[in-house]
């Protein structure tokens, strides 16, 4: 069996004394591409922030690597895409600029970013396929492109664990299939790959295994059954009343 | 020009200008580049506070100022942090205290008249001694070398400040560092244009700058150089015109972000109808499918 990338066990996460987070025990191990499914507020997020030692544990124990997140130190390791609407911020900022911060937690600060460093954020760009991009305001790009602007940051530190959350989130067509390309890609080389969708839609080819929650719990974690009807229909936007439970592909998805 | 350079008070004051000039906006785009670009005037009016205790003791207010404004930034790092609404109204309550207690520890002092905080309240660029020089141009150093040294640190805190935890950085120690560099930032432009347009040199030329240029490397140039021209500008004008300098330079940082704006709708005329061609929006065409 392949080392423990991620694990979790027994994971609480409180929010104004309230548990959004439950018992969450789950491993994901090296090279496997995981999806983090469920409702809206479900609690996805939340495990992701706690994954990455944003948000502190009630109780429980989260580990990367090996080691408690609290003492970890690799995160050069971890590749992080965290759900934004804009890669922008106050003051104008080149594609380049935005993507070079991915390779800071590689070397001490008082080392100047060298050639290196430039080579692996022209790799980053390419992969997204923004290469030509890399002068540009992130500010004039549409929306999708920002999103994959925030993929090669977290490409560009060239991680073993890439960490996704809603990458998919308002994001275009054309920048969904890009998407989707860069990460079948990147699983064909190894890297463990964990990302939160509410629905699978473009990650279905490469995604084995699915992690459910609902309200803070897990309540599947296994293959996930292939989309088929008008579920797998890309407007399709999941409205309508479901069982809990029910039989029905798809269900996964809600 | 000539004759203005002939005088020493004027070196030293276009001196001082100009050091100012580099490094309040060298600082203050981390500001606006985390969207908080008042914070320069929290700051000020603490240093208010540092400045009376500076008079009441008659230890030089430069240095108390220096000590108290880096107190008063590190409490509103600290609060900003925690990010709760009340946080609002702590930064308000921090702001007031700080004009309040400057004006009333000032009224207690011997030298006892609020007309003494006039200076400090909108500058006396004037009355800088080569001491005073001396001192400007130390801090000034120094606050260049933390802007430009840990630029590629500090931009990454400020354009994404939890990506930033995540990739290891230390967020904290980087946030307090920057607020610390402020107050000294606020304590240096002091003299030039005082606690109430103090924020002004940290803002306007950045403002200006975004207007023109493309990438954060580009304002961050920009914004010095600006900052420099509207501040040595400025002190050339209020000397023809008799004006007060402080209140001349902002007047000059004003109308130079006017400018800009003026010229970037120009450009941006010119260069947006090329873009309409060559870039077609994708999320547009989404919604065809």
């Amino acid at each position: 069996m392949t080392p423990a990338v991620v694990a979790t066990d027994g994971a609480r996460v409180n929010v104004a004394g309230r548990a959004v987070l439950d018992e969450v025990t789950m491993t994901v191990r090296a090279a496997e591409v995981v999806a983090l499914l469920g409702p809206n507020g479900s609690g996805k997020s939340t495990l992701v922030r706690a994954l990455m030692g944003l948000l502190p544990l009630a109780s429980g124990t989260v580990s990367l690597f090996g080691t408690p997140v609290d003492r970890f130190r690799q995160w050069s390791r971890v590749g992080y895409v965290p759900q934004r609407v804009t890669a922008a911020s106050g003051v104008p900022a080149t594609v380049r600029e935005v993507v070079i911060s991915g390779r800071l937690s590689l070397s001490p600060w008082w080392r100047p970013l060298g050639r290196v460093d430039r080579i692996a954020v022209d790799a980053a760009l390419e992969t997204v396929g923004l290469g030509e991009r890399a002068g540009e305001s992130v500010a004039r790009l549409s929306g999708g492109q920002q999103q994959r602007v925030l993929m090669a940051r977290a490409l560009a530190g060239e991680p073993e664990l890439l960490v996704l959350d809603e990458p998919m989130a308002g994001v275009d067509l054309p920048s969904q299939d890009a998407f989707a390309q860069t990460l079948v890609g990147l699983v064909g080389a190894g890297t463990t790959v964990l990302l939160v969708a509410h629905e699978l839609g473009p990650f279905e080819p490469f995604v084995r295994r699915a992690v459910v929650l609902r309200a803070g719990r897990i309540v599947y974690d296994g293959v996930p059954p292939p989309a088929s009807g008008h579920h797998a229909h890309p407007d399709h936007d999941h409205v309508h009343p479901h069982a809990p439970y029910e039989s029905e592909a798809g269900w996964l998805t809600r | 020009m000539m004759e203005l350079l002939s005088y020493p008070f004027m070196q030293r004051a276009l001196v001082a200008a100009v050091l100012v000039g580099l490094t309040a906006p060298s600082v203050g785009i981390y500001l606006v580049q985390r969207r908080m670009a008042l914070m320069g005037d929290g700051i000020g009016h603490v240093a208010l506070t540092g400045v009376a205790v500076g008079l009441l003791t008659g230890t030089s207010p430069v240095y108390t100022a220096v000590v108290v404004a880096a107190l008063g930034a590190v409490a509103i790092e600290l609060i900003r942090e925690r990010g709760r609404t009340s946080g609002d109204v702590a930064l308000a309550l921090l702001f007031y205290g700080g004009i309040a207690g400057g004006v009333l520890l000032v009224g207690l002092s011997d030298s006892g008249s609020t007309g003494s905080l006039t200076a400090y309240l909108f500058g006396q660029l004037t009355s800088v001694s080569g001491s005073d020089l001396a001192v400007i141009a130390v801090l000034a150093v120094v606050v260049l070398l933390v802007t430009v040294g840990l630029q590629p640190r500090l931009f990454a805190v400020c354009q994404d400040e939890e990506y930033a935890r995540a990739a290891g950085l230390r967020v904290r120690a980087l946030n307090i560092l920057l607020a610390v560099v402020a107050a000294v930032t606020v304590t240096v432009a002091l003299r030039v244009v005082g606690v109430l347009l103090v924020s002004a040199l940290m803002v306007v030329p950045v403002a200006a700058a975004q207007q023109l240029a493309r990438g954060f490397r580009a304002t961050f140039a920009l914004a010095l150089t600006l900052g420099v021209v509207f501040c040595s500008s400025g002190v050339v004008v209020s000397y023809y015109a008799d004006t007060a300098s402080g209140a001349t330079i902002v007047v000059v940082a004003i109308g130079g972000f006017l400018l800009a704006t003026l010229l970037a709708t120009l450009l941006g005329r010119v260069r947006g109808h090329r873009g309409l061609v060559d870039s077609p929006q994708p999320d547009d065409l989404a919604l065809d499918r």
